[in-house]
């Protein structure tokens, strides 16, 4: 039945397979038992004796099982002498089995390890070169101590090896020696060796001394084994052409790094490195831009820079049509070049409209970019989007569009009453939540554009009964404070919120206070009772001393001088710029030369979601802990994030129930998971003040009514 | 760079597990299950935990997962990721829980060889095949150069395998990878298909957003020894470039390309500098190149929707669909989707010509129109019934999708203007052009109309 059916698939797919290797892959199937069946009692006894068996097949098959056991977790450490009597075979198949089973359990044997060396060795002297490369591979990735003084002859051997094929394997196999033993590597000369092999003849090997040598460099103290000179240079500019995907990634890591000398050589190479645009695979391509992001920064002719922006815009957009995940990551990308040169895609914003079908990180991501590029021209087409995302049914996504028109309207002040009436529009479809985030955003505009829109604050109040967010609330209220003296009940309303005083979140209570108070400076008659209401309740009843202490600051300014109460309460403030999200300098630098990593995923510097393994960890955690005593001193709020922190460190997965405790930590962009996400934030303060500016707009935004009423005082 | 790499079905269950380097223990799997699969909130497809980081790819009922500890190229990773799909469909026609569990010694051998040359997108005859990762490197993908070195070597004789490993390692590391030296053909002959397949986004009033081409040019090579191909299109930037066509640079003819990507045997130093396409083709089918362009697109069909919600019960349909391609073609089988409401109880239509019915697993209606001659004009009507719900959520209203075929009809006007072969013994080549524009069903590359009835 399975093996008609699956014959059946592979005629029906849509790649021809030649038919050898189908009738080779049915055979195949058709004798091959289940090798995940339940294990029954005495397992490992019955394999011994299959292991041992006199027929091939029988052994074949039980290391088959072996290796089946082992992916399901099940310790089958105890059958290695057996298995190891299989490593002597001819069968290629088998070998391989043979050595992954010995790169998985050579550590829990390391005497009986040395039993291999010998098949090891002899294999590195076969005829075939694939037997070649292959042992020594495996030789590598055994990391015992024991083993490591046999490597070194077999190596030697195949770095000189006469096929590229083997030459390349054992280039990468120095790094592995080096990562166990970085004085033997370079002692006996392995080092040198591969500095040499850059310029080897084949591309391939080029392109994985590159890597090796790009990986000792990184782990090496003295950080001097790989510098690319003059000669070193034109050979990888060569193997760049012809050597394989991954292999130009790692050519192309490498000449990140590299500094040139001055503008003409940069635009030398930036001349040679441009072709790779055209690259089918994705990475190839970032990796590309991320070079010539890097290069432009010495390049000084300012035609050719406008010719390279001109250039990097189509592969850009054509990373969009590539899987959702390699889109995200390029979206991420494209949110940090669009920083260092905004002109870049002024012209595609259209290519950013979110499908249907798009996943939500997809999406969300979509919608910054979609910000980015808003401009006058652009402005109708994106709010009629953004107005069309706004009726979709993720609420989260929905909520970000709301946003996204807010900043719009802030971002382009000709645009500004378009976005209004287009919020209007919103709220009006009375879904709550819109209706909620419509007026979020609605008072970031006042603030942006005071006493513009007023005319659409009997709509916003009309919408009162359906607020049950604490920021929508804060904010009706923060407009209601604001706008006192235009709205004729705002006394009323102030006062249905004061019934409920106790009950609400601590941003709306502070919102209240301060609100109160700015009616009482503008309509002294009808509000002192109000005003008088809720400083008593904010001095008295309420535990938060944020909210307490403000409460006594008005009470003692209105009772010793209300003429400098209104001076203070009711000053002009300066209105509110753009952006969130904007990324300090410095920082941008740094990620421009981190294009395409992980770093540039997280717009966060590298060593902020990196552990040099557990000794690092250990580093790193004390000097949090330094770090966290100095802050704590400054800052009370920081200080309750040390646990937090504290738990993150441990983590070094040497035991699974620690982890389960942790709180997963997710720095990514698409705050889904607010709560994680900020204690990063805080880690991240924490490490290097300087470096990060508070971006985070979930934080700015709990932030707004605090910075709001910070803004009330001066 | 890739530390580990797992393979788990659904369940969390760990199919296949291999650690390429030290600095993670196997129970980091376990890490994944608990706070990604079992965890719902999760969105992104990249979680850090602590300093280790979790790339992950669904792929039908399967999480395919790269764990780093460093600062990995992320979109290294989900290429190699996605490649390794693409392989596994190769070999086993579709990759699930299923095939791997049967093949697991297979993908063993595939992730375990290094990765080593280029995980390709050519799926034609099986050369050999090499390793994925080595130290977590990604090494070698070609599907071909993997597919013959790994299922044929248990069935080949010993010295017959000896000497078709030392071809593996020349072949895979020499300077065209992707071809065998000593291929014969009796009748040396190319096929180039040109596959277009639109993006279209439409606003609710019927204007359009965005409409956009993007193509593949399909090659199937059945040549002799090493051919030298040249390959050219009407492209705007190539004829207005060189004088000898100046005067027949017909503008309105040629095709302004915005972005191509080349199938790695093309010389891209040579296209950037000249704009010309020459490559030694790989031997049977792959793809040659991929294009996009925005300028001129001319859409083969017009949809116009209407659709209204009546009430709370009951929702109306009336929907066009016209041809614009010239009456002397036809396009085949046309299939479009109606989406409907979530609480459809039964759905009523007419249509005057094909087949149309409601299909409840997808939530629409399915209409088929075998054949549908060009500048023609059909019409579906019909109504909705809806059941009474508790709750009145929303209808998200999701974009009517079309899936089609037309043959001799390019949506960007491309066309391909030759395709020369020269090689040593100088034989001649018979060349085969054909054009198909479709729109590919919107979870592939996207083809949906979306919006059409808001």
């Amino acid at each position: 039945m399975m093996n008609s059916d699956s014959s059946l698939s592979i005629k029906d797919s849509t790649y021809a397979v030649s038919t050898v290797v189908k009738s080779i892959m049915t055979d195949f199937r058709i004798s091959r038992p289940n090798f995940f069946s339940t294990p029954k009692k005495g397992e490992n006894y019955e394999l011994r004796a299959d292991l041992n068996s006199e027929y091939r097949d029988r052994r074949k098959d039980a290391i088959k099982k072996v290796i089946a056991n082992m992916t399901v977790g099940k310790d089958v450490s105890g059958l290695f002498p057996d298995v190891l009597k299989n490593m002597q075979t001819d069968d290629l198949e088998q070998k391989k089995l043979v050595y992954l089973y010995l790169m998985n359990y050579a550590k829990t044997q390391p005497e009986l390890v040395i039993l291999a060396v010998n098949t090891f060795v002899k294999d590195t002297d076969d005829s075939n070169p694939l037997i070649r490369s292959l042992a020594i591979r495996t030789m590598g990735c055994i990391r015992v101590e024991k083993i490591i003084d046999y490597l070194c002859e077999p190596l030697r051997k195949c770095l000189r090896d006469e096929n590229p094929y083997v030459r390349k394997t054992a280039a990468i196999c120095v790094a592995k020696l080096y990562d166990l033993s970085p004085n033997l590597a370079i002692d006996n000369g392995f080092v040198s060796t591969l500095q040499d092999m850059v310029s080897d003849a084949n591309p391939m090997v080029v392109a994985n001394a590159v890597t090796a040598l790009a990986e000792i460099n990184e782990t090496s103290s003295t950080k001097d084994i790989f510098i690319i000179n003059a000669p070193t240079l034109t050979k990888l500019l060569v193997a760049l052409n012809e050597c394989t995907e991954w292999g130009r990634i790692a050519i192309l890591a490498a000449l990140a790094e590299y500094k040139p000398a001055d503008s003409k050589e940069a635009e030398h190479i930036v001349e040679r490195v441009v072709p790779q645009f055209q690259h089918v695979n994705g990475s190839v391509v970032l990796s590309a831009i991320k070079v010539i992001m890097i290069y432009m920064r010495s390049i000084k002719n300012d035609e050719a820079i406008r010719q390279l922006v001109r250039k990097m815009a189509p592969p850009l957009v054509t990373l969009l049509a590539s899987a959702p995940e390699v889109q995200y990551v390029a979206l991420r990308n494209i949110n940090i070049i669009l920083q260092k040169r905004p002109e870049i895609l002024a012209n595609e914003m259209r290519v950013f409209f979110c499908k249907y079908n798009d996943p939500p990180y997809v999406k969300l991501e979509k919608l910054e970019i979609m910000i980015k590029l808003a401009n006058e021209r652009n402005i109708d087409q994106l709010l009629s989007e953004l107005k069309e995302y706004a009726s979709e049914v993720d609420v989260d996504f929905v909520r970000k569009s709301v946003r996204a028109i807010g900043q719009c309207a802030i971002k382009i002040s000709e645009a500004s009453e378009r976005c209004v009436n287009v919020l209007l529009d919103l709220i009006n479809t009375k879904v709550n939540y819109v209706v909620q985030e419509a007026i979020v955003v609605i008072k970031d505009i006042f603030r942006k554009y005071p006493h513009k829109y007023e005319g659409i604050i009997p709509t916003l109040c009309q919408n009162l009964d359906a607020l049950d967010e604490p920021e929508a609330k804060a904010s009706l209220i923060w407009i209601i404070g604001e706008y006192a003296e235009r709205i004729e009940n705002a006394d009323e309303l102030i006062l249905t919120f004061l019934d409920t005083f106790h009950d609400e979140n601590f941003q709306v209570q502070l919102q209240l206070v301060t609100a109160s108070v700015k009616l009482f400076l503008k309509k002294p008659q009808s509000a002192q009772n109000i005003v008088q209401r809720s400083l008593q309740i904010a001095t008295s009843e309420c535990d938060n001393p944020d909210i307490r202490d403000r409460a006594y600051i008005y009470w003692r300014l209105l009772s010793t001088d209300p003429q400098a109460a209104k001076a203070v309460v009711l000053s002009d403030k300066p209105p509110i710029s753009v952006q969130s999200n904007a990324i300090s300098s410095s920082l941008l630098e740094e990620l421009i030369s981190n294009i395409s990593t992980l770093a540039s995923v997280y717009h966060k510097p590298p060593e902020t979601f990196l552990g040099r393994g557990r000794f690092g960890a250990d580093a790193v955690q004390r000097r949090a802990i330094e770090e966290q005593e100095e802050a704590s001193r400054e800052s009370p709020i920081q200080a309750q994030t040390k646990t937090n922190i504290e738990n993150l460190l441990d983590l070094d997965f040497s035991d699974t129930n620690t982890v389960n405790s942790t709180t997963s930590s997710l720095p990514s962009s698409s705050k889904s998971i607010t709560q994680p996400t900020a204690n990063v934030d805080d880690l991240l303060d924490l490490f290097n003040d300087n470096t990060i500016t508070s971006t985070q707009s979930s934080s700015n935004i709990q932030n707004n009514s605090v910075s709001n009423d910070l803004v009330n005082l001066f | 760079m890739i530390s580990a790499f797992f393979i788990y079905n659904q369940k969390g269950e760990v199919l296949i597990s291999r650690l390429y380097r030290q600095d993670l223990k196997r129970s980091v799997a376990d890490i994944f299950r608990i706070q990604v699969i079992s965890n719902t909130d999760i969105r992104s497809p990249i979680v850090t935990l602590g300093s280790t980081s979790f790339f992950h790819v669904r792929h039908e009922n399967l999480f395919i997962v790269a764990v780093t500890k460093c600062n990995a190229n992320a979109a290294l990773v989900f290429e190699f990721c996605y490649r390794l799909v693409n392989i596994g469909k190769a070999y086993f026609g579709k990759l699930d829980e299923e095939a791997v569990k049967n093949n697991f010694v297979l993908v063993y051998e595939l992730l375990d060889a290094e990765f080593e040359m280029h995980l390709e997108r050519t799926f034609c005859n099986a050369i050999k095949a090499k390793e994925v990762l080595d130290f977590g490197y990604p090494q070698n993908s070609e599907t071909d150069t993997l597919k013959l070195y790994i299922t044929t070597e248990g069935v080949k004789s010993e010295r017959a395998l000896k000497e078709d490993s030392s071809k593996i390692t020349i072949q895979a590391t020499g300077a065209t990878s992707w071809r065998r030296p000593d291929i014969k053909y009796r009748k040396n002959e190319a096929f180039i298909d040109v596959i277009e397949s639109i993006n279209l986004l439409m606003s609710a009033k019927g204007t359009t957003l965005r409409a956009d081409v993007s193509g593949q040019i399909m090659m199937r090579a059945y040549l002799s020894g090493t051919p030298e191909c040249k390959f050219g299109l009407n492209d705007k930037l190539l004829l207005e470039k060189d004088t000898s066509h100046k005067g027949m640079a017909r503008k309105s003819t040629a095709v302004e390309i915005d972005d191509c990507q080349f199938h790695q045997c093309v010389k891209l130093g040579k296209f950037d500098s000249d704009r010309t396409i020459s490559f030694v083709p790989p031997d049977g089918e792959f793809e040659l190149m991929r294009y996009r362009t925005t300028e001129n697109v001319i859409l083969p069909f017009r949809v116009h929707p209407v659709v209204n919600e009546i009430g709370k019960s009951r929702v109306e349909y009336r929907v066009t669909v016209k041809a614009n391609f010239s009456p002397k073609l036809y396009a085949n089988n046309v299939l479009i989707k109606i989406p409907t409401p979530l609480n459809t109880a039964s759905i009523n239509v007419r249509v005057a010509s094909g087949k149309a019915k409601y299909v409840p697993a997808e939530n629409a209606i399915v209409w088929k129109i075998p054949r549908f001659q060009g500048q023609y004009e059909v019409m579906l009507s019909g109504d909705a019934e809806l059941s009474a719900m508790t709750v009145k959520k929303a209808w998200s209203r999701p974009p009517i999708s079309m899936d089609f075929q037309v043959l001799m009809f390019t949506s960007s006007g491309l066309l391909v203007r030759f395709l020369k072969v020269f090689e040593k013994s100088n034989y001649t080549s018979v060349k085969w052009v054909r054009y198909v524009t479709c729109i590919k069903k919107y979870d592939q590359i996207c083809g949906a109309m979306r919006s059409l009835l808001i």
